[in-house]
């Protein structure tokens, strides 16, 4: 039987996103109406979960039908155990983002709306595209909201970090059009990501398909040395558009790996893991160190996401189960995490117009509900235990000394240089003296604020306590795919 | 002697005597009314052209019938692509007219010379014969040159229609120096006989080649693919707005159609010696015209180095047809060609029509700066004009993106794998000047304030423009389907 839920995850927030453009100039009604949208969106992902059967490994609400037909192209959407919480999560996020802007943008409201929804319609799309085609075609529209919002609401260097970003993404998805057609051509004439995981291949046709893919995933994730483009995109980027790049769009790549390079290049993905393993430990380590020096909440935090990302990457090259599903448990919860951390800083930039950890210092003394939030995030981001952010790197951690103790220990270091870098940012800002009388006119968290944030608090710490119905969606999927992967394919 | 005159079927020609005859009409009309009442010839003219695809719509039958002693063919393929070029005829005329009137040069003439500019191309497309394409080509490039210098008075079009004639004449001259060698190693003219003569073998190859270099040189001017791209970006500046609309779109599908009759059709068995040659000017166009446009200030010039890259796309995919099969295999790289141009076409109009739309009496918006912050001025259009530079820029999902797909698809499927990198690294490369408008348009603030005005015909045409762009992009297979069929019909 066909479903048609998965079309309903995609459509409904991007159609909806032209109705709330149709309302113009009313602010009001353009919020009302994204609201709604977000919500309905998110409420159309909820039977997704509530429907999946957690025992099998395959697809599940296959929806398919022909798109192209001369090039065989299909219309072919379905979810996993792996990209299924993602929709969940980007639609999750999206209602975030909505409430997050709420009162903070206030010019052109429903273009600011609107590109938010079509970008989670069109994300929504890049999860659950099973046609190779399709799924290009959403990982590079998506480039076009993400640019528009940081160019038109971001901050005084967003043309700089407008163009960057989509240029460094463009480079990398322009590459993996050409992996693309020259698989087509190899299986014979079909898109379908299915027939590639079984299409069998030599190493070295593997080895420029997995570097093509790596670069295209690579740049999304970020991975270093091609992470640059991270730091100023979030610097610049409104605060809904951090969150939305933090928590969403940096899975898209890791995503990517899981989907694309490990099981159809598995032979090449074992030849390059001392490669990727080696990347992932400078991201995790050098970016860990780099982070700790910077001045700029919101570049501390960017620099950050990489480092964690490092982590992701390392799970999925450890081939081990507690690996790939520690990496997954790490994205979702970093989804949490990040857009909860950012959206506190957005907080505190609302009022101040700083993000400068100088311009701060016994932020707690006038805003306590809020710092309560802001430590609670900053401890999840640190690997606390009892929160999401412990769960996904303990995994990881283990999986990565039952591979290679000496590769487990570097990856661990991450506990240190984590706690290392986020609470000696909380220590400079939220606690201590009043450093300024600017400090001292700060007011505490609205209704509004404390919504948001309150609903990320609840995730990151239901998650940190009882992971298990994350784990248990992905278990099948993930242990299939390790399956697969250790088949050679040659 | 008369008893040996046969009269040619005339059937297959109705499209092009009925706009022949209404132009001789719009002339004696357009004589007698005085200049106020110039929306009669406008308006004459899109019946003219409404009149032509009617008549070559119901007159579509699929099969190839052969004319006036073989030198007009009508088939699908000159049904599809005359249907084309009515409708982006129809769309050069209500873009320009509002600012033609601002300008006082709505005069008969250029309504006169469009039209036989179309009966040129029409000619064109329907060639069996290498003196019909010459034939139609001077008729098309003659209304050009009048047209670039419709504003008389104007210095820099007067230079352009200049530079345009006489690199124009070069290349007609060069085109027909190689047919006249084609003529001499073959002893025919006609598309088929070339190629019979071609297969039997009995041609000389030598002299063939040496005739093939001329050829394609014409070719490659006419579609102004680097080294003969000079003219382009002169003549796409200095040309009044409208005559570059005009001349950025429907004259890129004759030269298509010519393209492919003569190296296709007639000349087929050279495919290794012409596929080289347009390997190097495709490469060499995308590297050009998308590094050049970077440097440009004024949109319209920017608009002229980016259609040379989209040429080089588009031959791209002509020479990505397989050597030493037959022409049926090599279907997916003619029709990707043929998908890009009308694609191209598409994307061009609209852009040119956003321009117009900017301009008003005294004003022409043909600096990057103008479109500073067009979304506050008119979100619809700056939207408009989003999709058509995403969909230049080959982002989906717009139809950009698919023509440069199946172009890329019939590269790679030909072994071209590293020319097709390198087309994307340089797409890559043109995406910048595309983001760059995208950037002028949303992120800064208007300089001029001044209210867009045009008229509802003009609006709901360019929305349509823009919306087609979108459409194609989201539902690309019909048109595609459709070039595939009318080029499979026809081979």
């Amino acid at each position: 039987m066909t479903s048609f839920l998965l079309s309903l995850t995609i459509w409904i927030p991007i159609l909806g996103a032209f109705a709330v453009f149709a309302t113009g100039n009313d602010r009001k009604l353009a919020r009302m109406m994204a609201l709604a949208v977000a919500l309905i969106g998110f409420a159309v992902t909820l039977p997704l979960y509530l429907g999946f059967d957690v025992s099998q490994a395959g697809m599940q609400f296959v929806e398919q039908r022909a798109w192209i037909p001369r090039f065989n192209i299909d219309y072919f959407l379905g979810v996993d155990g792996i990209s299924m919480l993602f929709i969940l999560l980007n639609s999750f996020i999206t209602i975030i983002v909505v409430i997050a802007g709420w009162e903070v943008i206030e010019d052109k409201v429903a273009q600011y709306m609107g590109a938010f929804l079509i970008m989670s319609g069109l994300m929504n799309g890049i999860f659950c595209a099973l046609d190779a085609v399709l799924f290009y075609v959403f990982f590079e529209a998506s480039l076009i909201p993400m640019y528009i919002i940081i160019g038109v609401w971001g901050g005084p260097n967003r043309v700089y970090a407008a163009f960057k970003f989509f240029l460094y993404t463009l480079l990398g998805s322009l590459l993996m059009l050409i992996a693309l057609i020259y698989l087509f051509l190899a299986s014979g004439g079909s898109f379908n990501l299915l027939d590639w995981h079984q299409l069998k291949l030599e190493l070295a046709p593997q080895i420029l398909l997995f570097i093509a893919f790596l670069v295209a995933f690579a740049v999304k994730v970020p991975m270093w040395p091609v992470h640059t483009w991270l730091p100023d995109a979030h610097v610049e980027a409104p605060t809904g558009g951090s969150v939305v790049l933090a928590a969403i769009m940096l899975k898209l790549g890791a995503y990517g790996f899981l989907r694309f390079s490990l099981p159809i290049a598995p032979d090449a993905s074992h030849t390059l893991a001392p490669m990727m393993i080696a990347l992932s430990l400078i991201a995790v380590i050098y970016i860990g160190f780099v982070a700790l020096v910077q001045a700029d909440m919101k570049k501390l935090i960017a620099y950050s996401s990489i480092s964690h990302m490092g982590f992701v990457t390392l799970g999925f090259f450890i081939f081990n189960q507690l690996g790939v599903e520690g990496a997954l448990v790490q994205m979702i919860s970093h989804g949490f995490v990040s857009a909860a951390m950012f959206l506190c800083v957005g907080v505190m930039y609302d009022r101040m117009h700083s993000r400068q950890i100088a311009d701060y210092g016994g932020v707690v003394n006038n805003m306590p509900k809020f710092a309560g939030f802001f430590v609670l995030f900053a401890m999840a981001n640190s690997g606390l235990p009892a929160t999401s952010g412990f769960v996904g790197e303990f995994m990881v951690a283990l999986g990565a000394i039952k591979f290679n103790f000496w590769i487990g220990f570097l990856a661990a270091t991450t506990l240190v240089l984590g706690a290392a870098y986020t609470l000696w940012m909380i220590k400079r800002v939220v606690y201590g003296v009043v450093a300024n009388p600017h400090v001292a006119e700060l007011t505490d968290i609205n209704g509004r604020e404390f919504v948001v944030l309150g609903l990320l608090a609840l995730c990151v710490l239901a998650m940190g306590v009882y992971p298990y119905p994350f784990t248990d969606v992905m278990h099948a999927s993930v242990d299939n795919l390790l399956k697969h992967v250790a088949v050679s394919k040659l | 002697m008369l008893n040996n005159f046969v009269t040619p079927d005339l059937f297959p020609v109705i499209p092009e005597i009925f706009l022949l005859t209404m132009a001789c009409v719009i002339l004696l009309v357009d004589a007698f009314i005085g200049n106020g009442k110039r929306w009669i010839t406008s308006f004459l003219t899109l019946l003219t052209l409404i009149g032509c695809a009617l008549i070559t719509y119901l007159t579509m039958d699929g099969q190839v019938v052969l004319t006036f002693s073989n030198m007009f063919v009508d088939d699908l393929l000159a049904d599809f692509l005359k249907l084309m070029l009515y409708l982006s005829m129809i769309v050069v005329v209500i873009y320009s007219r509002d600012w033609l009137a601002a300008r006082q040069l709505d005069k008969g003439e250029y309504y006169l010379l469009v039209l036989f500019a179309t009966l040129g191309m029409m000619v064109m497309i329907s060639a069996a014969h290498f003196l019909s394409i010459y034939l139609g080509l001077e008729l098309m490039s003659l209304s050009l040159y009048a047209l670039v210098a419709l504003d008389r008075d104007s210095p820099k079009a007067t230079e352009a229609a200049m530079k345009y004639f006489i690199l124009g004449a070069l290349a007609s001259g060069l085109l027909l120096y190689g047919m006249s060698m084609v003529y001499g190693a073959t002893g025919t003219l006609e598309i088929g006989g070339v190629a019979q003569a071609l297969h039997l073998g009995v041609a000389n190859k030598t002299v063939l080649v040496f005739g093939l270099v001329f050829i394609v040189s014409g070719i490659a001017f006419k579609l102004g693919a680097v080294p003969f791209h000079m003219w382009v970006p002169d003549v796409y500046q200095g040309a009044p707005t409208p005559i570059t609309l005009l001349i950025a779109s429907a004259p890129k599908l004759a030269a298509f159609a010519m393209a492919l009759r003569m190296l296709v059709y007639g000349l087929f068995e050279l495919a290794e010696h012409w596929q080289q040659m347009l390997l190097i000017l495709a490469v060499l166009s995308i590297a050009l015209g998308n590094l050049a446009a970077i440097a440009q200030t004024n949109i319209k010039r920017m608009l002229a180095y980016s259609t040379i890259s989209h040429m080089g796309f588009m031959l791209l995919g002509l020479m990505s047809g397989t050597v030493g099969a037959d022409r049926h295999f090599a279907l997916n790289a003619y029709s990707s060609a043929m998908y890009y141009s009308v694609a191209y076409v598409l994307m061009s109009a609209g852009a040119f029509g956003v321009i117009l739309l900017l301009s008003r009496a005294g004003y022409d918006a043909e600096h990057l700066e103008d479109f500073k912050g067009l979304n506050q001025r008119s979100p619809w259009f700056a939207a408009v004009m989003l999709a058509i530079m995403f969909s230049m820029a080959g982002v989906p999902f717009f139809v950009g993106f698919f023509a440069k797909f199946s172009v890329l698809l019939a590269a790679v499927d030909a072994g071209h794998i590293a020319v097709a990198v390198f087309a994307v690294m340089f797409s890559l490369i043109g995406a910048f000047y595309y983001l760059r408008v995208v950037k002028l348009m949303y992120f800064d603030a208007p300089v001029d304030a001044a209210p867009i005005v045009a008229s509802p015909d003009m609006r709901f045409l360019l929305s349509l423009n823009g919306a087609a762009v979108a459409l194609f992009g989201i539902f690309p297979d019909a048109l595609m389907s459709l070039c595939t069929y009318a080029l499979l019909r026809s081979l």
